[in-house]
């Protein structure tokens, strides 16, 4: 299978995007996105609802196909035809707005599932990896218990943890503190903020903008399908050059959300 | 300080207008749809007792010394026992059963899969669902029955009539649970299986670990209604001569012209289904709760 996967020399980039294009039925949601993630860089995706930012994590995650483009995972272009999407997932974690959790296993089982099944771990090693991992985010107590017994903050971080037990090398947040009740928020960014200092490369689409000021090296604005302006956070949301970005941190600021 | 808002007027009774004929107490409306209920049921049995052939209804259906020689048999005599020949229905309802389970499972997987790959197994599939819900159980039991000797093969053609009314009670229930095992399927929310896949998981191992246990556990009152259905179809394998609990008692009528022997038969099979119905509404009940329960997180 490797020699069908392309080898892009002199590239140090964890992720890059090129071109990449996706349309659901006649509406294209994404209009040709270039991006380029280095090790370590933790990129915070902005934009309206709808911007695509969901889409565009869901692309690079191979859950959705995309129809024009490129994406290049530590160089091995991910995107051509016979990679084999499982082995690409291994390496590319995933967190959803709505947790999705399974709701028949307990917290422990969600964890050492995909280890177990996919990475061949024995059970001892899985329970191992996970203990270490749930302790590690305050969620030792919850081991046992079914997902419904915890608060939507908990479900979110047993999320995080499921993805993580997979060591993967980089992790796709997407909007994973909107579900959730405002005193639960923090907890959720803690733990991300704990894996951006450990230097895990993160793209990450939130609606959070202090967030997003505080732990991004870069900002990326999307609207119409594309990414319209990309600068550090601190010139983004304090000078930003492009009219739609203005526009849109103008509402956010009224909303009081800055 | 003003009063707010729109001009106050006094909000006029609320309490419900009460019908004349209940009156105010809910122990008088329970009072009168338990009489209500006794006079209808007392109506029926009175025309029953009064109608002018019921005595002579009640000799051939009802007769307790016919009912008991039909429940205990006599071979001697020509006839087997009704409450023997019922252990035959309880066998092929659990052979069947277990066959049903696995096979409408395979089916339902293979309709549900995608790719190309298993494009010729889809079609055959959805053939087999299409053929073996529209004809009746009973030609079904009749093709197998009287098909598979005819076919003079080695161990295919040398079963004994149960066994081929097992298999055609297998591929005609099969094709309906089939599709109780999608229905179950398709009601798993699709994000679990984006995230089942987002982990790495195969289609195959995804299925498995996290959208069948889930889809098992929402189809199981469905599930059993047709088990309950089962049971009762068992006695259409008596059409190829296995003395089960129906044919028992068709060879008592036809020995003793006496039709007590079916009346017996019928309460048999009532004392096997009816725990299965009632166990039914439990895990239904049961479920409710637990998602009551879910919804107040």
């Amino acid at each position: 299978m490797t020699n069908q996967i392309s080898e892009r020399t002199g590239s140090a980039d964890a992720l890059v995007i090129e071109g990449l294009r996706k349309s659901f039925g006649a509406q294209e949601v994404l209009g040709g996105i270039d991006l380029a993630v280095a090790q370590h860089e933790v990129i915070c995706l902005i934009g309206a609802s709808g911007s695509g930012k969901s889409t565009l994590l869901r692309c690079v995650n191979l859950l959705e196909r995309i129809d024009a483009g490129s994406v290049w995972l530590d160089g091995q272009l991910i995107t051509a035809p016979g990679v084999d999407e499982n082995l690409v997932r291994r390496h590319v974690g995933i967190v959803f707005q709505s947790f999705n959790l399974f709701p028949h296993m307990t917290v422990e089982r969600n964890v050492t599932l995909a280890p177990m099944k996919v990475l061949g771990l024995s059970r001892d090693e899985a329970v191992a990896r996970a203990a270490e991992l749930l302790g590690r985010f305050g969620l030792d107590e919850k081991r046992a218990d079914y997902p419904d017994r915890l608060s939507g903050g908990q479900q979110q971080r047993v999320a995080i943890v499921r993805a993580l037990a997979m060591r993967p090398r980089l992790m796709l947040l997407d909007e994973v503190t909107s579900a959730l009740d405002p005193e639960l928020v923090a907890d959720v960014l803690d733990v991300i903020r704990e894996l951006a200092e450990g230097g895990m490369t993160m793209l990450i689409a939130t609606h959070e903008m202090g967030f997003a000021r505080e732990v991004a090296s870069r900002v990326c604005f999307l609207a119409d399908g594309q990414i319209v302006e990309q600068a550090p956070p601190a010139r983004l949301f304090s000078e930003p050059s492009d009219e739609r970005t203005r526009r849109f941190l103008r509402r956010i600021t009224d909303a009081g959300r800055l | 300080m003003e009063a707010q808002g729109p001009p106050q007027q006094a909000l006029p009774d609320l309490t419900a207008r009460r019908s004349r004929l209940l009156g105010d107490s809910s122990r008088r409306g329970v009072v009168l749809s338990t009489t209500s209920t006794v006079v209808v049921l007392g109506v029926l049995v009175a025309v029953f007792l009064l109608a002018p052939g019921s005595a002579q209804v009640r000799h051939t259906f009802f007769n307790p010394t016919d009912m008991w020689k039909a429940l205990v048999g006599d071979p001697k005599a020509g006839y087997y026992s009704v409450a023997e020949a019922l252990w035959l229905n309880i066998r092929m309802f659990i052979a069947a059963e277990i066959g049903i389970l696995i096979v409408g499972l395979v089916v339902a997987v293979i309709r549900q899969s995608t790719g190309p790959v298993l494009l010729p197994l889809r079609v055959v599939s959805t053939i087999y669902v299409d053929v073996a819900r529209g004809v009746p159980l009973i030609l079904i039991i009749f093709a197998i029955g009287f098909g598979a000797p005819a076919l003079q093969l080695t161990v295919i053609s040398d079963q004994s009539a149960a066994v081929y009314g097992v298999a055609a009670l297998v591929i005609s229930y099969s094709a309906y649970v089939s599709e109780v095992y999608r229905a179950g399927i398709n009601a798993v929310h699709r994000s679990q299986l984006a995230a089942a896949r987002s982990l790495g998981l195969s289609q195959w191992a995804a299925m498995r670990y996290v959208i069948l246990p889930q889809a098992i556990r929402n189809i199981i009152p469905p599930l059993l209604n047709d088990f309950i259905s089962l049971q009762k179809d068992t006695a259409l394998v008596g059409l190829l001569g296995s003395i089960e609990a129906n044919k028992a008692a068709e060879l008592f009528s036809d020995t003793e012209f006496n039709y007590s022997s079916y009346v017996v038969a019928a309460v048999l099979f009532l004392i096997l289904t009816i725990p299965l119905a009632r166990f039914t509404d439990y895990l239904i009940r049961r479920d409710q709760a637990r998602r009551l329960a879910g919804a107040g997180q």
